[in-house]
């Protein structure tokens, strides 16, 4: 470029400035120098999406690629919300470790637990108790209706669908309001612990279920009239955001995702844990691999949820909740007290003014915990989004040696620009909703 | 560690000793102090012979069926060790081999591994090999589930990469890229993933303390969590 000082610009006419020189930028190789680093040119846009975006789950953030309205490449960033979660309970014992890995996938706190009790119980070789483990299905299916009812109501948010939004979040109140009955929390309860449950079912705890049973169905049957004959749902959803059985299996999609596209892949049908194998239920399934046949297969998944979980509170029967071993199981009872919830009177009673060994027995097993014997398992359950993991490995200790959280969230996003290049870009957030991420677990 | 509250004596015993074995060091684990809060930096498992000890042969139940076709299929040596325990099977595998071995597990008919489930790491600070790959399986047309593991040190900490057998181990290795430091040869982007991309070291290391970044709050100096209060 050059800018000589008195020629005559065939642009702009001379004016006076406030300050300084004007400069012209024509001439030379400018066109050409700006064509050749000018994105429209090639008609192509770069697209940040997130991470602070409503439609992006959380903090997961797409740098998309557009050519037009169309969608060339999709590269999902992760990592925003790690909180380091599996170094934290390397420093933590045992017990502890229920109250982090809860924290990971927050919408699903009571897989996070059991999964991860399965695998500490493992290690141990013991097993809970018959109750506990029964209280674990009601839980896990209650849970399992929330983040469905969750996953309905964001992704009707992000397609316009706000009602569903509205709808979905209200009855998943009505579940979070039972968590808070039985165990004191409405999300993060580190309920589950290992050898059992922290404490029984309060004495309306089953009622309250039996009139949650009783209500959704109900429910259900609105979001299908709000939503399945609905042209502008079908139209945003039908085709979109394709992934067959093989694209499924490679990227190891697992979850409502592999079920839609027609592989009945359950974990609580192919490899029962906590008894699933004595309930009577169906594995959902569809042939459309699409965002559709994803919100068929959730809503679906919820009807069964309700069978179990009606056939789980017929299953409860007196007994314990946590293994008899006393130094393995928590020593502490709760109960209600005028300040809310914590440890019973009567156990404070005990240890404080009647047994040391009572008061060394409670302190040793809190401060310390228990030993589990060296080794390495690998536990998996069927989490809300698909196949949750745990690799547990002890060293002997009091603390896990390493915990690895196979998280479905955090796999199933790789299949993200399988599902929408090519595509449009509104379909990237109905392909991407359809997945139901939850970055708490994605990142752990 | 130099102090052993135990006097058992500092070095390692010269015999074979069952993996990771942890001996008590003195009240909760811990040497110096009697930190709990989780920033002290615990004392951590013994040196652990780098041989792992194989379990005897049968193994019992399909672990002998999908040892034997494996080895029919890459020659005996491709195990290095397969253990048996808590109903599990591991299968120890060279570095070198990994991609090599999925591959016949995921296509052999007696075998169909279709499904690589989980990818994770595990730093056992005291071995030779001290940064092992723990890759779990899944045949869903058995219903079969295996665990296959590799170790390398930290002077060369190559494996190669099965992201070309199971495109779902891509974000899995760059997991074990960012938390460990593991170098997977012919990923097609080996970054980090969780970490920020300028993070400097392998956060689950052992080596690599809890905490231990300072941070500046509107002009505060607020030091890491471990130099926060003094325990000593």
């Amino acid at each position: 470029m050059t800018a000589t000082e008195n020629a005559a610009d065939a642009y702009a006419a001379e004016r006076d400035t406030t300050e300084g020189r004007v400069y012209t930028v024509t001439g030379g190789d400018w066109d050409e120098l700006v064509a050749s680093v000018d994105p429209v040119s090639e008609e192509r846009l770069i697209v940040n999406l997130g991470p602070q975006h409503p439609s992006t789950h959380g903090v997961l953030r797409l740098v998309c690629e557009l050519e037009g309205e169309t969608v060339r490449s999709v590269r999902p960033i992760v990592g925003y919300l790690h909180t380091g979660i599996e170094k934290n309970l390397e420093y933590r014992n045992w017990t502890q470790g229920t109250t982090f890995v809860t924290r990971a996938d927050y919408l699903a706190p009571i897989f996070n637990e059991t999964a991860y009790c399965l695998a500490v119980e493992k290690l141990l070789g013991i097993e809970a108790p018959k109750r506990a483990n029964t209280i674990r299905v009601i839980m896990m299916e209650l849970n399992r209706i929330s983040s469905h009812l969750v996953a309905l109501a964001t992704t009707g948010m992000e397609l316009g669908a706000l009602s569903m939004m509205i709808y979905g979040f209200r009855d998943r109140e009505y579940i979070l309001d039972i968590f808070e009955a039985v165990c004191g929390l409405r999300m993060n309860m580190a309920y589950v612990r290992p050898g059992g449950v922290a404490q029984d079912l309060p004495a309306n705890g089953v009622k309250m279920i039996r009139d949650f049973v009783d209500y959704m169905p109900k429910g259900l049957d609105d979001y299908e009239g709000l939503l399945t004959g609905n042209a502008i749902w079908q139209e945003r959803t039908q085709g979109v955001g394709y992934l067959d059985v093989s694209g499924c299996l490679a990227l190891g999609v697992t979850g409502p995702v592999l079920r839609s596209a027609g592989l009945a892949w359950d974990l609580r049908k192919t490899m029962p844990y906590c008894g699933y194998e004595e309930y009577d239920f169906e594995v959902p399934t569809h042939n459309g691999a699409d965002a559709w046949a994803r919100y068929v297969i959730r809503l679906a998944e919820i009807r069964e949820s309700l069978k179990i979980i009606s056939q789980g509170l017929d299953k409860l029967e007196p007994g314990p909740v946590m293994v008899e071993d006393k130094k393995i199981a928590w020593p502490a009872q709760l109960a209600l007290g005028g300040d809310g919830m914590g440890n019973s009177l009567n156990h404070i009673r005990h240890i404080m003014s009647q047994s040391m060994e009572a008061l060394i027995h409670h302190f040793k097993l809190v401060t310390e915990g228990f030993r589990v014997p060296a080794g390495q398992v690998y536990t998996s359950i069927e989490a809300p989004r698909g196949e949750l993991g745990i690799h547990a490995v002890s060293d002997g200790g009091t603390r896990p040696f390493r915990i690895h959280m196979r998280e479905p969230s955090f796999i199933n996003l790789q299949s993200i620009p399988a599902l929408a290049e090519g595509g449009l870009l509104a379909d990237v957030i109905a392909g991407g909703a359809s997945l139901d991420p939850v970055m708490g677990g994605c990142d752990r | 560690m130099s102090a052993d509250a135990t006097g058992t004596g500092g070095s390692a015993p010269d015999g074979v000793q069952p993996v990771g074995v942890q001996r008590p060091k003195g009240l909760f684990g811990v040497a110096d102090t009697g930190d709990t809060s989780g920033f002290g930096g615990l004392v951590r498992a013994e040196p652990t012979p780098a041989e792992i000890p194989s379990s005897p042969e049968p193994l019992g139940g399909y672990f002998d069926e999908i040892v034997g076709a494996l080895r029919e299929l890459l020659g005996d040596d491709v195990t290095r060790a397969v253990v048996v325990d808590r109903g599990e099977l591991t299968i120890h595998i060279a570095p070198d081999r990994t991609a090599e071995v999925c591959r016949a597990m995921r296509d052999d008919e007696s075998l169909r591994f279709e499904f690589c489930a989980s990818v994770s790491g595990v730093d056992y600070p005291d071995r030779r090999n001290r940064l092992h790959v723990v890759y779990h399986l899944t045949s869903m047309t058995y219903r079969r589930n295996v665990r296959l593991e590799t170790a390398v040190g930290l002077d060369n900490p190559t494996v190669q990469s099965v992201t070309a057998v199971y495109p779902t181990a891509d974000w899995q290795e760059r997991e074990a890229y960012d938390m460990f430091g593991v170098v997977f040869e012919g990923h097609p982007h080996l970054t980090r993933i969780l970490m920020p991309d300028d993070w400097e070291g392998h956060p689950q290391r052992k080596d690599y303390p809890l905490g231990g970044i300072a941070v500046e709050y509107k002009g505060a100096h607020i030091p890491p969590p471990d130099e926060r209060r003094a325990y000593k």
